[in-house]
């Protein structure tokens, strides 16, 4: 009887350490960051995310003023040399206050992906995994939220939540599960019925080491690609709430929130209106780009879709 | 076909009961006691008066009965009273939400119509210049934030050019005469043409700021379901028949094509909803949407509460129907019970 377990965990211990597929794998990557490279456009898109990266971690540094210093005298100056994009209604050079923005939306878009993408991914391996009544309670509560526009979701939970930064990414998270849940469910059931998932319950793996040592690597690819997606979402949903009032408390810069307030101004002092919704547009273009560049080196097929 | 929309309609139900109770659980159990706010018995009142306040309002029960009774009103058409203005929310909501209904429609049809129109036309012209414009539209108008062109909109046509209003639904001199809260229809049953086409002027810029982000996306599902289609072999067989090349398109290609642009449009209504919220606060348009956004600062409950019932059940509904134009384009569909469940 020992023995038979000795032999079943060291079959377990093989196919854990397979060479074989780590070669596989390793080769994979290859052509994925070969055909990634060739792609211009996500090529760009991922040096421009590394520069975003970079201003949000350095940003505090590199700013020519302090942005949050208030400066009545030199309130709604138009862009000049020492102020490139302007001042707003405070005095605050608005240049300053874009990079330091970068910070705040970078990891906004960040941390709520990272958010949708664990409970997601628990939810749908959980509902794919077990079928029956899991799935069907799972399932019909991603249809309820689904059911619920995503804007007006997370106003209604910014509305509970009350106003504030982390309660923008906590609403953020939540609305956008859902999609992980689909893709991670919708793949663990096809991938269920594979002879490498049997091979794996047949040694004895557990479900946990089945689920994610097993199949989610099989589905990372896809993960990855709606991840980058939903990184631009989650900006542009933050974004939103800022604008709507309902994001970061003052002083801090954030550029939907930027955009909100200088909404009172657009026809008199239009260039306050113009950088932040720029700094909005670049960082989710690229991040989309990023996203639609990685697909097609992942999957070659869906190119030119 | 009767017996399939009976069952789906019947399958609507415990969605939407889902909703509300999501709605109600957020609204009443995470959010901060309402009696305390300024609409509710303020900051300083007494417990006595807050319990007062509460008993008022029928928040003095336990949740589970609360909740209840918050549903048997809701079948009733009876969505509780604004904490603000202490009227009926469903008089609110109906005196706001044609308003809505306008601007999204209007949007739906610019975005169904330009989408599919440029979706075609890059599929046709596939590898030209042309299809890499419309690539590259569809990419840059999913984004953009929705907000930020329309402040672009305003501050470039009426600002710069002065030729379309920045704000408001109607000229505020206008009096329309209210029969059923539909701008576009009272001014044409008033026979009052200068308003309706006042309203038109002011439909313009939300409606199509509105619809751009559906538009890319419509665009770029039509592109590549048609492209697709494009290279079936009944479509070869229809070429070789010698049919001309707009009907192989539009008769043959289109009809098949269209399936996933439907649901996609079907989907895109929530997005506009969501979209309205944010386009209504630009332009001041007197919608749902910015009277939400005031209800959440003004910490209204009841409001948002039937607000996002009544966007659910309309977007589920919107959905279904969807489905069943589904059926009716690719008879290949049936609907069997299993599919069902």
């Amino acid at each position: 009887m020992k023995s038979q377990i000795d032999t079943k965990s060291k079959i377990l211990d093989d196919f854990k350490k397979s060479k074989i597929l780590e070669e596989k794998s390793d080769s994979r990557t290859k052509d994925i960051i070969s055909s990634f490279k060739k792609d211009k456009v996500a090529l760009t898109s991922f040096f421009v995310i590394v520069f975003l990266i970079f201003l949000s971690i350095f940003g505090r540094l590199i700013v020519p003023y302090d942005p949050d210093a208030q400066q009545r005298k030199i309130a709604h100056q138009t862009p000049s040399l020492e102020h490139w994009f302007g001042t707003d209604e405070h005095g605050r050079d608005i240049f300053s206050r874009i990079i330091n923005g970068t910070k705040t939306s970078v990891l906004v878009g960040l941390t709520a992906v990272v958010i949708s993408l664990f409970i997601g991914t628990l939810f749908g391996s959980l509902a794919g995994y077990y079928g029956g009544g899991i799935d069907n309670f799972i399932m019909r509560i991603m249809d309820i939220i689904l059911s619920i526009p995503s804007t007006l979701l997370a106003i209604c939970l910014m509305a509970a939540f009350g106003r504030g930064l982390d309660k923008a990414i906590i609403a953020m998270g939540i609305v956008s599960m859902p999609d992980y849940a689909m893709i991670v469910r919708g793949s663990i059931l096809s991938e269920k019925e594979n002879d490498y998932v049997e091979a794996a319950k047949i040694v004895g793996a557990s479900d946990f080491f089945v689920i994610f040592r097993s199949i989610l690597p099989n589905i990372i690819s896809s993960l990855i690609v709606r991840a980058t997606l939903g990184i631009s979402s989650a900006i542009l949903g933050v974004a939103g709430l800022g604008f709507l009032g309902l994001g970061v408390q003052p002083p801090t810069a954030e550029w939907g929130d930027m955009l909100g307030r200088s909404k009172s101004f657009m026809l008199t002092f239009p260039h306050e209106v113009f950088s932040p919704g720029v700094a909005i547009f670049v960082t989710v273009l690229a991040f989309n780009l990023f996203g639609d560049g990685l697909r097609d080196a992942f999957d070659p097929k869906s190119k030119n879709r | 076909m009767l017996n399939y929309v009976f069952k789906r309609l019947v399958l609507v139900v415990p969605v939407l009961l889902g909703v509300s109770l999501v709605v109600f659980v957020i609204m009443r159990v995470f959010s901060p006691d309402p009696s305390l706010g300024e609409n509710g018995a303020g900051k300083y009142a007494t417990e006595e008066q807050r319990q007062a306040w509460k008993k008022e309002h029928g928040l003095d029960g336990p949740i589970y009965v609360q909740f209840l009774s918050f549903v048997k009103g809701a079948i009733a058409g009876d969505l509780g009273e604004s904490y603000k203005t202490k009227v009926p929310v469903a008089e609110e909501i109906s005196a706001r939400f044609p308003a809505t209904i306008e601007v999204t429609i209007a949007s739906m049809i610019i975005a169904s119509f330009f989408g599919i129109l440029i979706g075609i036309i890059s599929s046709v012209k596939s590898g030209t210049l042309i299809d890499k414009a419309a690539i590259t539209f569809s990419t840059l108008g999913t984004s953009m934030p929705v907000f930020w062109i329309a402040i672009l909109a305003i501050v470039f046509f009426s600002g710069k050019l002065h030729i379309l209003p920045s704000g408001d639904i109607i000229e505020q001199c206008l009096v329309i005469n209210n029969v059923t809260g539909f701008y576009s229809i009272d001014t044409i049953l008033a026979g009052d043409f200068e308003g309706f086409f006042d309203f038109l002027k002011h439909l313009i810029l939300p409606s199509f700021t509105l619809s751009l982000h559906s538009m890319a996306i419509i665009a770029r599902v039509t592109r590549s379901s048609m492209l697709d289609t494009l290279n079936q072999d009944y479509i070869r067989t229809a070429r070789a028949k010698g049919l001309s090349e707009r009907k192989v398109v539009l008769n043959h290609a289109l009809r098949n094509a269209l399936i996933p642009v439907i649901t996609v449009i079907g989907l895109q209504l929530g997005t506009l909803f969501g979209g309205a919220v944010l386009t209504e606060t630009v332009f001041s348009w007197p919608g749902i949407g910015r009277y939400t956004v005031e209800s959440v600062l003004n910490s209204d409950f009841p409001v948002v509460q039937a607000v996002v019932l009544l966007v659910a059940t309309i977007f589920v509904l919107t959905n279904l129907v969807m489905d069943l134009v589904y059926s009716m384009l690719d008879p290949r569909i049936k609907f069997t019970q299993k599919e069902i469940i």
